[in-house]
């Protein structure tokens, strides 16, 4: 047999059926679930008369919609709220395990998979959620999808596809003090643009990606489908297999040995081919800070915003334009000069342990400056929560005078009570800039939690290596 | 779902790169548990001056004038021109559903994001990439010719001018099949039945682990 990508591993192994077109029938082995889109999904079954076929393979979380505060209250909002009892109704009708809003294990859905074990090495993974990239961090295929086919994996446990192209991102050498997976992802989509994966299932290879942890590698992973890739993925090693060892749906006993023997295959041949491949010096890489409304608009954080006049084509320039209108910012305003007014520590990009040791690291011993109106920690799952807590960091961030929120999506997307309010700026560490995604009018600048923490005690963005 | 054949249909440009789903319909309206009404809500922050929640009657808001679907030479659009990357962002299927229920039929860019491309299938819109050269040339036409439509002719893959000039584009036979009939692939799935079946029971002995 010839040389296979990993991506060729993970095709080849969960094909059911191809047409001579190319057209195929992919097995799904986890389906995550959450409350925004599986209700119609649910709906069509029922109007078709159909049943899950696999009812075990899907689990559900409540995430987008959840309060942050006060949980115990419920949610005000009555049409969230019908969503999120739609979902629990929907799960109890067909017998999907779900963690709901006051369970422990409840938290955005690309944390909670992969802390419960059931994000897996070698699976396809599918939730109807653009992030679900995040799970190819563990040498998964994962890619979000439509209602839709939420509805078609459910009744058949499968999808219609067709295989994407491969790209390699290697990334070689170390990573400087300051610098990490989200500014090895916003740079990557600097180089390549929001639309440079379209069409593709990227695997991102090299020293400094071995070098990342599983959490780096997700953050990684995650910000694939900024970068127009479907799926992201990385090769499965040593990391990957103690971070699943012990998870509460990690096999166990004789099947973990014989998993973990297949988990070792899954990465790429050395003489593999990809379509296209990308090279970056990690070396090179330092703290990211988008100024635009597109994460590809990006710079350095010793940067300046840039002049439109110097846009290399005439939609780009008018993009930039509408983007500096929207943003109120001037062009060549340096970076670092540009205040905050609300500071968003979160969301499925940067929630996790690691992201919130980094930011605490940062704010230890100091104070939110006090032209920051909000500075909010909002972890991934009640897990992470707990797990911070047992380390102090709540305590930390609350002596800072941040806020310390229970787990959801939370003002990554403001679909609960958490939003900017328009003209606010805010440093966050979510995924999408887009014009209104925090809040009508809001404006956002994607950072690492380390760079969002320093903002947040400066007042503006600072240059963390030097903070 | 609705089939596509042969669509002739007033052309509306939309003149921007990277066009993403929270701006083809933004977060608040994702909380309908329905899959109809969406379009009074396509692309609200642009089409409106005020700010829009769900379940409020959209028809005496006031409207943003300067925004291309509001003006009156584009009223009854079914072809949206766009730029590069359309669609890009969230794995929304409500985006597809609010451009349908607005009335359009065919969608033509340079690039569409990948989860988009493939949800608009599912909805009875067509999305067609052309290349950059010639989307330029339809922005040109559209703007300068009020009532300026298009041809869209799935069967045989073309895009016709009202000059007379015709672009062929691809789509993949299985998708061209089912929107050329208006069926959805479940049922065509659920008739490969057997085949599920055989894999699932060759993985089980493979990867047990999988199955518990």
């Amino acid at each position: 047999m010839s040389a296979q990508t990993l991506y060729d591993k993970l095709w080849q192994s969960h094909l059911v059926h191809e047409e001579p077109d190319g057209a195929t029938l992919l097995y799904i082995d986890r389906h995550l679930v959450h409350e925004v889109t599986s209700p119609q999904a649910f709906e069509g079954l029922r109007l078709a008369g159909r049943k899950p076929r696999r009812p075990a393979a899907a689990v559900a979380v409540p995430d987008h919609n959840v309060p942050t505060t006060n949980r115990a209250g419920g949610i005000a909002d009555p049409i969230s709220r019908l969503q999120v009892e739609t979902l629990d109704q929907n799960c109890a009708d067909f017998g999907i395990v779900e963690f709901k809003m006051e369970d422990v294990r409840q938290g955005i859905v690309h944390v909670i998979g992969p802390e419960e074990g059931l994000t897996l090495p070698g699976m396809t993974v599918v939730c109807g959620d653009s992030h679900t990239s995040t799970h190819g961090a563990f040498g998964a295929l994962a890619f979000g999808i439509g209602t839709s086919e939420v509805e078609h994996v459910l009744a058949t446990q499968c999808l219609v596809t067709k295989k994407s192209r491969a790209m390699r991102v290697n990334v070689e050498g170390e990573l400087g003090h300051g610098v990490t997976a989200k500014d090895v992802a916003l740079a990557i989509i600097g180089k390549i643009g929001t639309a440079g994966g379209n069409g593709y299932a990227i695997e991102f290879a090299g020293s400094a990606i071995c070098g990342l942890s599983m959490e780096g590698r997700m953050t990684l992973c995650n910000m694939a489908i900024e970068a127009g890739a479907r799926a992201g993925m990385v090769a499965v090693d040593d990391k990957t297999i103690d971070y699943v060892k012990g998870r509460p749906y990690a096999p166990t006993g004789k099947q973990w040995d014989q998993a973990v023997d297949w988990w070792r295959t899954l990465v790429s041949d050395a003489d593999a081919v990809f379509d296209q491949e990308v090279h970056m010096d990690a070396a090179a890489i330092v703290p990211q800070v988008t100024w635009g409304t597109s994460p590809e608009m990006v710079t350095s954080v010793d940067g300046r915003v840039p002049d439109p006049a110097d846009a290399p084509s005439e939609v780009k320039r008018s993009d930039w334009e509408r983007a500096l209108a929207y943003m109120g910012l001037a062009a060549n305003t340096p970076i670092e000069k540009i205040a905050v007014d609300k500071v968003f520590i979160g969301s499925c990009t940067n929630s996790r342990i690691e992201d919130l040791r980094a930011a605490a690291a940062v704010v230890k011993g100091r104070q939110k400056a006090a032209s920051v109106k909000l500075a909010m920690v909002v972890p991934g799952s009640g897990l992470v929560k707990q797990q911070a807590e047992q380390e102090g960091l709540d305590r930390i961030f609350l002596a800072a005078g941040f806020e310390w929120r229970d787990p959801g999506c939370s003002m990554c997307l403001a679909m609960n009570a958490d939003r900017l309010e328009p003209g606010e700026r805010c440093a966050s560490t979510s995924n999408r800039n887009f014009e209104g995604r925090q809040g009508q009018g809001g404006r956002t600048h994607l950072v690492s939690p380390a760079m969002a923490a320093a903002a947040a005690v400066a007042g503006h963005f600072v240059d963390v290596r030097k903070f | 779902m609705r089939a596509f054949t042969l669509l002739d249909g007033l052309v509306v440009p939309l003149d921007r790169a990277n066009v993403d789903t929270d701006a083809i319909i933004p977060k608040q309206f994702l909380k309908s548990i329905k899959r109809s009404g969406f379009g009074q809500n396509l692309f609200d922050e642009w089409r409106y001056l005020d700010h829009g929640e769900p379940g409020q009657d959209a028809s005496n808001r006031p409207k943003n004038p300067d925004f291309v679907l509001n003006q009156p030479r584009y009223q009854g659009a079914q072809v949206l021109l766009a730029r590069e990357n359309f669609g890009c962002g969230s794995s929304r299927e409500h985006a597809p559903w609010a451009l349908e229920d607005f009335g359009l039929r065919a969608l033509i860019a340079p690039s569409f994001a990948d989860i988009f491309y493939n949800n608009c299938f599912k909805n009875g819109l067509l999305p067609i990439v052309l290349d950059a050269a010639i989307v330029d040339q339809l922005f040109r036409e559209t703007e300068a010719t009020p009532g300026y439509a298009l041809q869209v002719d799935l069967e045989r893959q073309n895009v016709t001018t009202p000059a007379g000039e015709s672009f062929g584009f691809d789509v993949d036979a299985h998708r061209k099949y089912c929107l050329l009939n208006g069926l959805d692939d479940i049922g065509l799935t659920l008739q490969q039945a057997d085949k599920i079946k055989a894999y699932e029971e060759r993985r089980k002995a493979e990867a047990p682990w999988l199955f518990v």
